[in-house]
């Protein structure tokens, strides 16, 4: 025996229960709350197409909400809770709004929010207290979920008598065979109906299916069915809640295959009557699936409604189990079920439940026109049977509709896919026409939906599948509408008087059934799901214990206080090392590429829109680029390192944007060039030294005179070789080392004693913030946003007139040409400190006229000053305006000026 | 997910690769702005057969250009472009 516990009580079940045979074993009838309405619900299915059993498992992390109770197998231990009621389930305050039910018809949310806010402001608090069914879980799920890929020849999906006579026959002329069964046993649907030969035949063909290499795998659901015949399966190791065993609760398959087959068979269809969601009310084969598979006998006295032979047999295991048959309900004219032995009615239709205490009291039918009652505590109704098609569909297949069964089958396949069994070929029924008062007839149990929503929702003009599907939200819940599609497509149909495969269809998504992120999420989730790459340094920055900033994949150090500094100051302190002494940073994360071959010149030429031939060797200088439109994406600096050689440097945000863009252009554009573009960004670690003593503090580095400003030398830096280029981002005279990444440490420490040694800093990417937009230098993300051309950030001078350059059609397009686009300009406080990201207004209450890309304070003399886009910038200098951040709370007088704040000779950098 | 057979690596889930443009969306360096303008601006949005090009950037990294029918997502060629194609 296996102990369990439902809402705190402790229950026994055997071994093989679902939670739901168990807790029809133990007399739980009343399982769960409905959606909406909050009406008692109980046990209505024996699959995974259950509606209303649905169960919290689990507990801390391992909660998993909204469980169906058929489709769990109780383990010891297992703790299970109703949803959706409170203070509990048979005492549930929620369920007066079933009282209110006529309010909260189809179309509710959309009337309220056409009315007056107000109203909706005063219904939501209910409607969110009341609405929805389980509670996610709040702590991390603490099991693993691991995924994989698996090829086949044939995949199976259904371990029914036919899926697994076409797995066994492919299996043993030498075909790779997957068989999935989303039971935890193979053939369950024979386990319904049991004959003596069926346990040897199961064992002896699985035995088969194995021997002859074939793989099985039970408790696992074809979930999705995708492009090029990828099927995912979603495979159950543990039940909800379980422990795992090796902490792998789930797993993941994506399963290539030559050749699918469906063999999934059908599911029964409940029948539209009044107080059909009653407890006790169940599918047919459902009690006999308990009855039969589980040895649980749902109640004493039973009533069938049937419109199809199948539910004869339930009556008889109901009968075989000791169970009183009161009435068989048949749809059908006489003959139908003559000389089975039971008292049937014919021409009868279900009308109505009783109920007492959340327990079936008794039915009501139409027999020939007459009304006729039965006492009982159990209601078996068959109204049919659906094939399922929902991977056939998800496959891009087409249906044919089957009038004996009254219900679409798989047509025509788009993928490698075939239906067989029962899926393809269901039972042949009779056709009926719901005759009961449509309130309280649910269709859609899972979310509420009654035949009288449809007939509304029809009545309001809804004549579409689609729209009625939105507007009543039927077929939307996890059960993604298994059982109640064809009872509204029946009803629309009649309503529009054509037949129903004309009344359409909507389209079936995956999953088939729900699935929990963590499975989708695998390996990637939490900190596995954002790679952060770590700097060749760092190491010798961590031990600083600087702030860090995430920039790229990176962490890059902010600033490194000292003393109890806050970030402003640590930057002030670092950025004024640069402009009065030497400040040193890594600058590792920029885009590197190395671009070499007798075409290289040519190759960069159609990457940048500089010019780039004329370098000499042993020069560098300033480039950007260009998208095709014209508008400058990214800038750098690009490096003559030999006759044939060059290097380019761009921003380390755009570096992968880049490194497509160089490959686009090598192997689209031009593929006959002699040229070789490789990505040497991580190869490469970078330290920037800048100040007015750098250039001092390089010649001892290197033993001998720097490089003029943007020229570049090979050198060696505390024996390991080094390429120095003398550029400055800072406005002060500055160099960049590159050095192999491998040996970047002691290029690096060599460089720190040099720099402490004369009184120097080291300084981080807010101090270089500060540098750069006083010297009005762009950065990509800020000035250069995806909007900019050359000439609205005044770089149209430095084009390439020769053309030739990606975007130098682009840039030639008329609407480039207009006035009022926005132009780089600087802005300079009047009064207040520029809020960042704050709009430019020429007066309060006006239009915005710009913003201010980025703001920061003058280094040395104090004040406030900011970069910015403004209309018609450049004609614009000397004008007042006001920088106002509403969601700040800031603002400032402000004057356009040139976008230069120090040294705008650029005499610093100079020797 | 889509299979693709890379011309390099063989047949590959699309997972490997991600999509650029259609071929029909590329600039030629030499193209007049007015012709520039059309390619970027005034595309075709077949509902059919079309020439698109991807890159095997969890592979081998090179582009191609896979002829693909937009609605049944049936393959019909894969061709390898840039310097190895030259050849």
């Amino acid at each position: 025996m296996i102990t369990f516990s439902f809402d705190g009580k402790s229950y026994t079940a055997r071994e093989g229960d679902t939670l739901a045979a168990a807790l029809l074993r133990n007399g739980v009838g009343l399982v769960g709350r409905s959606f909406k309405y909050h009406r008692p619900r109980g046990i209505m299915t024996a699959g995974v197409e259950e509606p209303n059993a649905l169960v919290t498992i689990g507990e801390g992390g391992r909660t998993e909400p909204n469980t169906r109770a058929t489709d769990v197998f109780v383990y010891e231990g297992l703790v299970a809770k109703s949803q959706n009621r409170w203070p509990n389930l048979s005492f549930d305050v929620g369920s007066v709004l079933g009282l209110a039910a006529p309010a909260l018809s189809a179309g509710f949310y959309y009337k309220t929010f056409f009315g007056s806010a107000k109203k909706w402001m005063f219904y939501e608090y209910f409607i969110r207290k009341a609405a929805g069914l389980g509670n996610a879980p709040t702590q991390t799920d603490p099991d693993r979920f691991s995924q994989r890929a698996a090829f086949c020849d044939l995949l199976v999906i259904g371990a029914g008598p036919a899926g697994m006579q076409a797995a066994v026959e492919a299996a043993e002329v030498g075909k790779r065979v997957i068989l999935v069964e989303q039971d935890n046993i193979l053939a369950p649907s024979l386990l319904r109906d049991p004959q003596a030969q069926d346990a040897a035949w199961i064992k002896a063909t699985a035995e088969r299916i194995r021997a002859a290499g074939g793989r099985i795998l039970t408790r696992t659901t074809a979930s999705g069915y995708w492009e090029h015949d990828l099927v995912t399966l979603t495979q159950r190791i543990a039940e909800p809640g379980q422990i795992p065993p090796h902490n792998v609760a789930q797993c993941l398959w994506h399963v290539r295959a030559g050749h699918v087959i469906l063999a999934t068979g059908s599911i029964e269809r409940p029948m539209a009557f009044a107080h059909n969601d009653r407890p006790g009310v169940m599918l047919s084969q459902a009690v006999r699936t308990y009855v039969q598979r589980f040895g649980v006998v749902p109640g004493k006295r039973a009533v069938i409604a049937t419109n199809n032979d199948d539910a004869y047999k339930t009556a008889q295991a109901l009968k075989d189990a000791g169970a009183h048959i009161v009435a068989i309900i048949d749809a059908r004219p006489a003959p139908a079920g003559a000389g089975s032995g039971f008292r049937v009615y014919n021409n009868a239709v279900p009308l109505s439940t009783k109920g007492a205490r959340h327990c079936l009291k008794s039915v009501t039918a139409l027999v020939d026109d007459k009304t006729v009652s039965w006492d009982a505590d159990l209601m078996a109704v068959s109204g049919g049977f659906t094939p399922v098609v929902h991977l056939h569909m998800q496959a891009g297949g087409t249906l044919d509709w089957n009038e004996h069964a009254q219900a679409f089958v798989p047509a025509a396949s788009r993928q490698n896919v075939t239906t067989i069994g029962g899926a393809a070929d269901p039972q042949a029924i009779f056709k009926m026409v719901p005759v009961s008062s449509p309130k309280k007839s649910f269709i859609d149990f899972q979310n509420d939906v009654t035949l009288a929503d449809v007939d509304l929702a029809w009545a309001e003009g809804y004549r579409s599948v689609e729209h009625l599907k939105r507007y009543t939200t039927l077929g939307m819940a996890t059960d993604q509408g298994k059982l109640s599609n064809m009872a509204a497509l029946g009803r629309l149909a009649e309503k529009q008087g054509v037949a129903i495969p004309e009344a359409g269809l909507t389209t079936f998504r995956p999953p088939y059934t729900p699935v929990t992120m963590g499975l989708i999420a695998g390996a990637g989730a939490k900190d596995a799901g954002a790679h952060i790459r770590r700097l060749a340094l760092y190491d010798l920055h961590a031990a600083k214990n600087p702030i860090w900033q995430p920039l790229g994949y990176w962490f890059r150090p902010r600033a490194y206080p000292t003393g109890g500094e806050t970030l402003a100051q640590a930057a002030l302190r670092e950025a004024k090392a640069v402009r009065n002494n030497v400040g040193m940073t890594d600058v590792s994360t920029l885009a590197k590429f190395e671009i070499s071959g007798p075409d290289a010149a040519a190759f960069l030429e159609i990457i940048c829109a500089t010019t780039v031939s004329k370098l000499a060797v042993g020069r560098g200088r300033y480039t950007f680029m260009l998208r095709e439109d014209g508008v400058v994406f990214d800038d750098g600096t690009v490096w003559r390192l030999d006759e044939n050689r060059y290097l380019l440097t761009s921003s380390t945000g755009g570096a992968d944007r880049m490194a497509t863009h160089i490959s686009y252009v090598r192997q689209v554009l031009c593929p006959q060039m002699r040229v070789s573009a490789v990505n040497v960004q991580e190869h490469y670690a970078g330290i920037a030294v800048a100040g007015p003593k750098a250039k001092s503090v390089l010649a001892t580095l290197i033993g001998e005179e720097p490089p003029r400003h943007m020229s570049t030398v090979p050198a060696s830096i505390a024996g390991v070789p080094v390429i120095i280029l003398a550029a400055s981002y800072s406005g002060e005279r500055a160099f960049e080392i590159y050095v192999d990444a491998s040996q970047a440490e002691a290029v690096w420490a060599a460089c720190e004693t040099q720099v402490n040694e004369v009184g120097g800093a080291l300084y981080g990417l807010e101090a270089m913030e500060f540098l750069r937009i006083e010297k009005g230098h762009l950065v990509v993300g800020g000035e250069v946003d995806g909007r900019m051309t050359p000439h609205d950030l005044a770089l149209d001078k430095m084009l390439n007139k020769a053309g030739g350059y990606v975007g130098a059609s682009g840039l030639a397009r008329p609407a480039l040409a207009e006035t009022r686009r926005r132009q780089l300009v600087g802005l300079e406080a009047i009064e207040g400190d520029i809020p960042e990201g704050a709009m430019l207004v020429t007066q309060e209450g006006a239009s915005p006229v710009g913003h201010v890309s980025a703001a920061a304070f003058r280094i040395i003399e104090g004040g406030s000053v900011a970069l910015g886009q403004l209309t018609d910038g450049f004609a614009r200098h000397g004008e007042e305006l006001i920088a106002t951040s509403p969601t700040r709370g800031q603002k400032a007088r402000v004057r356009v000026v040139v976008p230069h704040f120090y040294d705008a000779a650029g005499e610093r950098y100079r020797d | 997910m889509m299979q693709f057979t890379c011309p390099h690596c063989g047949p590959r889930a699309q997972a490997e690769f991600v999509y650029e443009r259609t071929v029909d969306s590329v600039v030629a360096l030499d193209a007049p702005p007015e012709d520039a303008m059309r390619t970027l601006f005034t595309r075709n949005n077949p509902r059919g057969v079309d020439d698109e090009i991807w890159r095997h950037t969890y592979g081998c990294r090179a582009w191609m250009v896979i002829t693909r029918h937009r609605v049944t997502n049936e393959i019909s060629a894969i061709r390898a472009v840039g310097p190895e194609a030259l050849t």
